[in-house]
């Protein structure tokens, strides 16, 4: 484990000093003797569309209402730019929130709804009611005003619950797993439709999910959390290629982590014997016991690479895109998936004996599982 | 064989549609009889003091409601303690209620259980205890200790209406308006309010029907000061005039008028979308 979380340094191309618009430095969240949030600490630049990825109950909510004013820390500090948060009521933070449920008010109008953050900022009349006309109009629901929120369905309730919050032109947007609620069509439009109004209006945006595909399709960055920690922080492509810890790499899409020892700056033996070649910098200064971790798509069945290991088929499945082969070598069982790129091309089928291969690059080293798993 | 069963399964269900129909018709008589006696007897024009036998049609005892003497002061002195005791406790209840639902205090299932005393123990017990309790501060009794009186025994009412609405309460509404700018009071005022204002209304009509014909534990602590169902009671033993049914007619009215309007107004609300 152990692997500190480290904030990436700013994309390539972009200029200017990098501006952070929330900081969490070693934030800790205790209901009585449950740690819901353990020492966390992260940085989320402005502009950026953040996730927070992680699986049930691993303290995904607690930091996001944390940062909402919903919940104090424990201990640790929020910065919101750079303001010192901590103690701030919710209605005195730059932030607004999604919330799951929606939370939208049952006895006002859906012009209301939207109008109420301007109201408390006092905003005048005239400028209101445009403001709020606007905003309606960006989510697409524009000559709903006047419904109450039970007249809306699901996905067009969740809209007018982004437009309230947004029409406040908050510092940062906090998301609770908003599209938890809608179906799986509705859920991917609505992934869409998050990422480009994101990107059409620039604020930053927090959005709290346990979807990994969720995640990696809306996010710039990531956070995976496990049990009230940050694993890793990344960008998505980041996160799959380069998984530092055993959870990332099972949490993110099919990974084959093989147990093996480091033998040298850029070589795993594994315990078979055979010699894995890694990148240099994937062993991240690891010694001793690791697990070598390659990702099932990245296997070649028909040799060419400069890892191999030799195997045979035990299962096959044919699944459209590609075929999945399960491969029982002397270091353990592989997953593979190999693309079916020419029509008809016969495949390995379950006997067969076979030498996988792949490049050194595709390989990615994690600290061993033995006795944590 | 299954046209036997099927004209013995028609007969039942015949015999079992009239037995309902029945019950019903003689369920609701014995419901409304009562009523609708002392509706007729606002209109009698009884000869003795009793008004116990029909005599005669007449809009007299409407005309001179208050031809008794003491029952203006009666009626006027049982309105005052009902609109105060149904504020007083409607408020002091629903403020009761919003502790005992939102926040987690020392004592809190001890008030919860405390709550539910005024509701159980019997009318008698509490009227006699309250005497007691007056007697020994030397309160003058009057209207002050029958509104104490009222109050008390009306809270208890007006919490347990108010919390079952609370209990029920979404609180991310509350965090959605404190999120979107709304300080506490704000929060309380938009959002929290209007929300249980349904409960609150019910609390208070509830309130001020129990405290407007509370007979037993007024009789303890009213002193000298009559009410309206203390005054009743007095007439009653050496003649009950047909005033008497007037403002029991008026009473009942109004009640019914208010509930009509209520389902009315829910209704509509229904329809509308709010709630
Ligand atoms: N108010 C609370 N009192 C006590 N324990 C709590 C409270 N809120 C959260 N917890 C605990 O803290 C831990 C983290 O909860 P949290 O709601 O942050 O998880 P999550 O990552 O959002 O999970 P999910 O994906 O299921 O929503 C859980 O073990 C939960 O039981
Ligand atoms: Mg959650």
């Amino acid at each position: 484990m152990a692997v500190e979380p480290r904030v990436a340094p700013a994309p390539a191309g972009q200029t200017g000093p990098r501006i952070v618009d929330v900081r969490l430095e070693g934030v800790t969240k205790r209901f009585d003797d449950v740690v819901a949030v353990d020492d966390l600490s992260l940085e989320i630049e402005q502009g950026s569309f953040f996730a927070l990825l992680g699986p049930s109950g691993c303290g995904k909510t607690t930091t996001l209402r944390m940062i909402g004013g919903f919940e104090e820390p424990t201990s640790g500090t929020i910065f919101l730019g750079d303001r010192d948060v901590v103690g701030l009521p919710p209605y005195r933070r730059d932030v607004n929130t999604v919330f799951q449920s929606y939370a939208l008010f049952p006895h006002l109008s859906i012009f209301e709804n939207v109008a109420f953050g301007l109201r408390r900022q006092g905003a005048e009349r005239k400028g209101l009611r445009g403001r709020v006309l606007e905003m309606l109009h960006l989510v697409e629901l524009e000559g709903m005003e006047r419904r109450k929120p039970r007249q809306l369905s699901g996905g067009q309730q969740q809209r007018v619950a982004l437009a309230r919050a947004l029409v406040c032109s908050p510092r940062v947007l906090l998301l609770d797993e908003p599209l938890g609620a809608l179906d799986l069509k509705l859920r991917k439009q609505m992934q869409l439709f998050l990422k480009r109004i994101q990107h059409d209006i620039g604020i930053t945006f927090i959005h709290v999910t346990h979807d990994q595909e969720e995640a990696m399709t809306m996010a710039d960055r990531i956070a995976v959390m496990n049990k009230g920690r940050i694993d890793q922080l990344g960008s998505p492509d980041e996160l799959y290629e380069r998984p530092e810890t055993p959870f990332v790499a099972g949490f993110l899409g099919v990974s084959n982590l093989l147990p093996g020892t480091v033998a040298g700056a850029d070589v795993v033996r594994l315990d078979d014997g055979t010699q894995v070649h890694v990148a240099a910098e994937a062993l991240q200064g690891r010694t001793g016991r690791v697990a070598v971790g390659i990702r099932p798509e990245k296997i070649r069945i028909d040799g060419g690479d400069a890892n191999t290991l030799p195997g045979t088929v035990s299962e096959s499945a044919y699944v459209g895109v590609a075929t999945q082969y399960i491969v029982e070598t002397g270091s353990g069982r592989l997953t593979v998936y190999v693309q079916n790129v020419r029509p008809g091309a016969e495949g390995a089928a379950p006997g067969d004996r076979l030498t996988l291969s792949w490049s050194p690059d595709a390989t990615f080293v994690v600290d061993s599982t033995e006795g944590s798993a | 064989m299954s046209g036997v069963m099927d004209l013995g399964g028609r007969a039942w269900a015949l015999a079992r549609r009239n037995v309902l129909a029945a019950y019903s018709v003689l369920f609701f008589a014995y419901l409304l009889l009562p009523i609708a006696i002392v509706i007729a007897f606002s209109f009698n024009n009884p000869t003795g003091r009793f008004n116990y036998v029909w005599q005669g049609f007449t809009w007299n005892n409407w005309r001179y409601w208050d031809g008794v003497p003491g029952l203006r002061g009666a009626i006027e002195l049982s309105l005052e303690i009902a609109v105060i005791a149904s504020l007083v406790a409607t408020a002091l209840g629903t403020l009761v209620a919003l502790a005992l639902v939102r926040y987690g205090f020392r004592g809190r299932g001890a008030t919860n259980l405390l709550i539910f005393l005024p509701l159980s123990t019997p009318e008698i017990v509490l009227g006699a205890s309250l005497l007691t309790l007056f007697l020994n501060a030397n309160v003058a009794f009057g209207f002050w200790t029958i509104l104490i009186a009222h109050i008390m025994f009306c809270i208890s009412f007006a919490v347990v209406t108010v919390k079952a609405r609370l209990v029920g309460f979404d609180r991310h509404l509350e965090e959605a308006a404190m999120d979107l700018g709304a300080n506490e009071w704000a929060t309380f005022q938009k959002v929290t309010l209007p929300l249980i204002a349904p409960a609150i209304l019910a609390a208070l009509l509830l309130c001020f029907a129990i405290s407007i014909d509370d007979f037993v534990v007024t009789y303890f602590n009213s002193g000298t000061r009559i009410t309206f169902p203390l005054f009743v009671w007095g007439s009653a033993r050496i003649g009950a005039p047909p005033q008497i049914n007037v403002i029991g007619t008026a009473i009942f009215v109004v009640a019914v008028g208010l509930m009509v309007t209520n389902v009315l107004v829910q209704n509509r609300r229904g329809k509308r979308g709010l709630v």
